[in-house]
Order: structure tokens, then sequence, then C-alpha cells
């Protein structure tokens, strides 16, 4: 499986292993199933370990190793064939869309009280929905607090690429938030709260 | 001064502190006037909230761990 080697360098378990819990719940976000976040974390392990003798901090092995871990989801959506990118409703706001159906008529945190529908799971299969490319730099981005420049860095995308990722990603997620949400059955019309 | 739609459009921008100077005070501005707007920006950060809750915590379920686990330790086993 390779050769990395090196006297005095840590062991690539050692630095790698209580990452874990990390990349994988990483991989099951990007990818939105088990199965698929054990297969991508397995292979972005195999990477790591290649590229293993060329990390330089061993302490901090957390960006290399998003970076690792990304760029192997991003092989696998060329593999798909996905389209690059999607085209987004611009026109749609969903602070406003909130205001104009007015789901909880006798409440004074409208904004709020939709928000507190979603809890983690929901959240989670949401995000789901967004295109993969999207969805990836929104979860590094917002989930996991890497800025523009750094999902730049770990993507290789120019920035330009990355904020556009990231625009059309937060339109999508307004909209996804609120298609769930009434799919679902979460809003009550203002119909059936008056009845 | 910028008017409604191409304020909101840079709330997350404002949000990420990817915006220039200029676009930053024209924003400002925009938001020193505008309720709507700043709605909107309060909204904005909800939002992210919500993404960043500490409790979307996923767990590695315990057959995934030992596979996983394994495979980290076939890994470090073959360059020994």
């Amino acid at each position: 499986m390779g050769e990395p080697s090196g006297v005095g360098r840590p062991e690539f378990s050692n630095v790698v292993g209580p990452q874990l819990e990390y990349l994988y719940a990483l991989a099951v976000r990007l990818t939105g199933n088990h199965t698929a976040a054990e297969d991508l974390v397995q292979d972005a392990l195999l990477r790591a370990f290649r590229g293993f003798p060329r990390l330089r901090n061993h302490e901090r092995p957390r960006l290399w190793l998003t970076r690792v871990l990304t760029t192997a989801f991003y092989d696998r959506l060329r593999d798909t064939r996905e389209p690059e990118t999607v085209s987004v409703d611009e026109d749609f706001d969903l602070f406003d869309k909130i205001v104009e159906e007015d789901p909880f008529p006798y409440s004074d945190r409208i904004h709020l009280d939709f928000l507190e529908l979603f809890d983690d799971a929901k959240i989670i299969e949401v995000l789901q929905r967004l295109h993969p490319a999207h969805r990836a730099a929104v979860i590094l981005a917002y989930v996991h607090g890497f800025k523009a420049r750094e999902i730049a860095k770990i993507t290789g995308a120019p920035i330009g690429t990355v904020l556009s990722w990231l625009h059309r990603g937060r339109k999508q997620l307004g909209r996804e938030l609120w298609d769930y949400a009434a799919r679902r059955g979460l809003l009550r019309s203002r119909e059936e709260a008056r009845a | 001064m910028i008017n409604c739609r191409e304020a909101v459009e840079r709330l997350w921008s404002y949000l990420d502190r990817n915006l220039g100077r200029v676009e930053e005070r024209e924003l400002e501005a925009h938001l020193g006037l505008c309720r709507h707007c700043c709605g909107e920006l309060e909204f904005a950060r909800q939002v992210r909230g919500l993404l960043a809750k500490p409790g979307v915590a996923v767990e590695i379920p315990p057959e995934a761990r030992v596979k996983l686990d394994a495979f980290l330790k076939r890994l470090g086993e073959s360059h020994e």
C-alpha cells in the first residue's frame, strides 16, 4: 500500500486516528448517507496515507485531512458527471416568503419559529437537496467554519467560483428549507390557523 | 445609496467578511436606514447559527467504527 516512513515522524494512525469522528461527520454531511460516508472516509484515509510523508504540520492535520476528503468527494462528483452547476431561483427570498405566507399568525417571532422546525436530522436532509458542489461549499463554510479562501485552497477552485457556489448554495438552501417545511406539512396555512 | 435587493444580496458576504470596504460601507449605510434589511440580516445570522449548531453531531456507527479502525491499522502496519 505504499511506503511512507521516516525516523522520528509520528505514526500515521496516531495523527489521523483522533480525526476519524470529524472526518466521518463531514463525510455524512457531504454524501447524505452512512454507507457512502464510510466509503468516502476509506478513500480519504488511503489518499492521506499516500500523502502523509509530505505533511509538515502533524500537530494540526485537520485542514489537510479536510482537503483530502473534500478532494475525494469532488473527484467522485466528476465521475458521476453531475452538472457543474444548476440554475437557482434568484428571486426567492426565504425571509420575505415567511412574511408573505405567515405560517405562524399568532407569533411575533415567525422567522425564529420557522427555523425551530428544523432539528439536526432535518438540516442534514435539506442539505442533501443542494447541488453537491454548492452543498460542499456551504457545509465547509457554515457547518465547519472555513473561510472562502480556505475553501478555495481545499477544493483547488478559484475564489470567484467558491463565492459563486456559496451564493447559489445559500439561495438553494432558502428555497429547500421552505419546500421541505411545506412538503412535510410543518406549516399551517392562514386559513387553517383561523379555522 | 444601494437598494434593498442589492443590500440583501450582500448580507451573507457581509457576515462572512467577504465584502470589500466600499461595498461594506454602502451596506451599512443602507442598514442604518432600512428596518426590513436589518431583519433580513438578523435572519441570515440565525440561519448561519442553525447550520453551525454544535448539536449537529454525527457519530460513527459501531460497525463502521470497527471497519475504519481496522483499515487505519492496516495502513499503519503496511509500512512497518
